[in-house]
């Protein structure tokens, strides 16, 4: 057993299509369901998902990609620090290429700034021990499931006394959005794809409000094609039973309750704050920011910079779909003037973003 | 957005290198015969054909398991001549040093380039050497350039693939790739993922005893399987279906390209070949690979579907979906969560 073939196996996910045909013809109207997690957008569109799919099943892709929610005047703020001097900017790659107002971080490393693409946030640290004559300052982005290696990595730096080490911190957490985009007339979501990784941390628990609450059914869903396809035949058999509740299909990762420790680092580090969220605009209660305590390590309260004026780009429909309105192929620019190698929006800089997705496989 | 700077994507060997050729480089040095988007270029004298391909080694880390830039920056070369059907005969051999770079580890980079020309039948001929100042260049660079000669009057290139066809692999995809990322990222991988640096001129010879049968001969390295098959793809202006199923992966691979969100036809090789030949000698052309010390894990992956201007690649899914791939575009990187 080595936990990726079995679940990428041909006859169990045409298995599960074969269900959920059968199931979907119980129901004359069309079903949407959201996810919200980035890797599962790859997934979907990896493993030719979609094709599998009857017509009366439609997936959209949410606001699930860490890059892509990240708004310019956080790229922008970042790339002033960048031009700062004894400065070294740490990051997750894919922040590299996400275009701000009139630059990007990738720009600017060929124009001299000294940013390095580092795999976990105590490698962050681990440069700053290094550098004890520069600020390392690490771009904090992403979701539940990022945020606890970053609180873990200012606690790190805390325990070793470094006073080099700060953070740029725009976590979000996703149940509120999701809330806010069940209740869109517009978009008419039957029920959510919800987060792997993120529920590994706060625990399927999370969702309860979302179904019992809001009547929109949840499935926690892992990322391989057999879980996809289990998760959405669990999605459309609730809809078809008329129930709403959270199931999680992705137990052999994801427990109820979550990761508790993990979930107690997060309080000890972050205090909960409002967030923008690129295409959303701002979520009262949905991020993270440094606690009171660690403001030593708050890069945007340590370093204060000038940042430009924020320009969003012409045309550019990441908003829209960000919130699963249109898709990639909806959009102006999409394979014209916003390409992998050329990106106007975020949602085609990230490797986890629908655009890119769309563009690599979909197209 | 400024496009006056030259960005790491440019050397990627995706779109924006193509895009740099073919808008910049190929037109202001125009004059020289271009070698299309063939891995050499192919020259006539007084009748007699020859290959003539040159190729930089910037690599980082400059030893990985299963190699160093020493055989990368001879192999490479050869592969670039045998995949236009060539015998590799001369290289040279260019060094630029920075100050200060270790004469042992110059020594051991000089050994596996002098075995591997040897393990390959082919001769250093010329060289050159420079040193600049400490911090003007990354410990070593390598170029080599190489000369083979032509001896069969098969028409071999990017643009031969047929409707019909069959495609081909000699083994294992993107073993390289992770290899040196897993050194270079200091990956604690607890795997034996070796680079799978070799010269494919003798399975190569052993491939054209098939004759006119073999239309494509390509190596899939930057960009991986994917962005090769694409650009074959583009050229012949044919439509080309993958099998995943049928796609040869060392499970490790599989493993840490899972854990990493890459996706291995992305991931460059060293020591593969594609093939794209015509379907009647598929399974004795398989066998001929797989009697080859390169090519025990030969498998025929996929074919040529049809006529296709747009050139369009697609994958059966493992899982029975299908897909569209397209050429790599920037730099791999691994996923934020």
């Amino acid at each position: 057993m080595n936990y990726m073939d079995e679940f990428r196996d041909r006859d169990v996910v045409l298995g599960y299509a074969a269900q959920i045909r059968k199931l979907s013809e119980q129901r004359p109207e069309p079903m949407a369901f959201m996810e919200v997690c980035g890797t599962h957008t790859m997934s979907i569109y990896q493993y030719g998902i979609r094709s599998l799919l009857p017509e009366g099943v439609r997936l959209i892709s949410g606001p699930g990609c860490p890059v892509c929610v990240t708004p310019n005047r956080y790229i922008d703020r970042a790339i002033a620090i960048s031009r700062l001097s004894d400065t070294i900017i740490t990051t997750f790659g894919d922040m590299l290429r996400v275009p701000g107002s009139s630059s990007s971080l990738m720009e600017e490393r060929a124009r001299g700034a000294d940013v390095r693409i580092v795999y976990s946030p105590l490698d962050a640290v681990a440069i700053a021990r290094k550098n004890p004559c520069k600020r390392v300052v690490f771009l904090g982005v992403g979701f539940e499931t990022t945020a606890p290696a970053i609180a873990a990595s200012i606690l790190a730096a805390t325990g070793d006394g470094l006073a080099n080490y700060l953070v740029l911190a725009a976590h979000k957490t996703i149940p509120l959005p999701m809330e806010l985009l069940s209740s869109d007339p517009e978009l008419k979501i039957d029920g959510y794809i919800c987060p792997a990784h993120v529920s590994a941390i706060i625990g399927a628990n999370a969702f309860r409000g979302l179904a019992e609450q809001r009547g929109v059914p949840c499935v926690v869903t892992g990322f391989e094609p057999a879980d996809v396809m289990q998760g959405v035949e669990m999605l459309v058999r609730q809809v078809v039973e008329g129930k709403s509740r959270v199931e999680n299909q992705y137990s052999r990762v994801v427990t109820w309750e979550g990761n508790c420790k993990a979930q107690s680092v997060l309080a000890q580090v972050f205090s909960v704050c409002d967030a923008e969220w690129r295409g959303i605009g701002v979520i009262p209660g949905s991020g993270l920011e440094i606690a009171a305590d660690y403001a030593a390590y708050d890069a945007e309260k340590v370093l204060p910079v000038s940042v430009e004026e924020t320009r969003e780009h012409q045309g550019c429909r990441c908003g829209d779909i960000l919130r699963g309105k249109v898709s990639p192929f909806d959009c102006p620019l999409f394979d014209r003037a916003c390409t992998p190698e050329s990106p106007v929006g975020a949602c085609m800089v990230s490797s986890e973003g629908t655009c890119a997705a769309a563009y690599k496989y979909g197209r | 957005m400024d496009n006056d700077l030259i960005l790491l994507g440019h050397g990627s060997g995706g779109k924006l290198s193509h895009q740099l050729l073919s808008d910049l480089v190929i037109p202001t040095l125009s004059g020289i015969p271009p070698a299309g988007q063939n891995d050499a270029a192919v020259v006539t004298h007084n009748g007699q054909r020859f290959a003539f391909t040159t190729d930089s080694y910037v690599v980082d880390p400059l030893f990985f398991p299963g190699g160093n830039i020493g055989c990368l920056a001879v192999n490479g070369t050869i592969n670039d001549l045998a995949m236009m059907g060539a015998r590799p005969l001369y290289m040279s051999v260019g060094l630029i040093m920075e100050e200060g770079f270790s004469r042992a580890e110059l020594k051991e980079i000089l050994d596996s380039m002098r075995a591997a020309a040897d393990g390959a039948g082919v001769a250093i001929v010329t060289g050159d050497t420079k040193v600049v100042p400490r911090g003007k260049a990354d410990r070593i660079f390598i170029n080599t350039s190489g000369v083979g000669v032509i001896e069969h009057d098969l028409a071999i290139g990017g643009n031969c693939a047929r409707p019909g066809d069959r495609v081909l692999i000699n083994g294992a995809i993107g073993d390289h790739g992770i290899a040196v990322m897993a050194k270079r990222e200091g990956l604690d991988l607890e795997s034996d993922i070796r680079s799978d640096c070799a010269a494919l001129n003798g399975l190569v010879e052993e491939i054209l005893k098939e004759g006119d049968a073999v239309h494509v001969l390509r190596d899939p390295t930057r960009g991986g399987v994917a962005t090769t098959l694409k650009e074959i793809a583009l050229q012949s202006r044919v439509g080309i279906t993958l099998q995943e199923r049928a796609l040869p992966y060392n499970g490790a691979v599989k493993g840490v390209c899972a854990i990493l969100g890459l996706d291995p036809l992305y991931v460059a090789n060293e020591g593969k070949i594609l093939v794209v030949a015509a379907p009647q000698a598929a399974d004795a052309l398989l066998e001929r690979m797989r009697s080859h010390p390169l090519g025990r894990e030969a498998a025929i992956i996929g074919e040529v579907t049809g006529e296709d201007d747009r050139g369009r690649l697609e994958i059966d899914t493992v899982s029975g979906g299908t897909r569209a791939v397209e050429m790599l575009a920037g730099e791999q990187l691994p996923r934020i969560c």
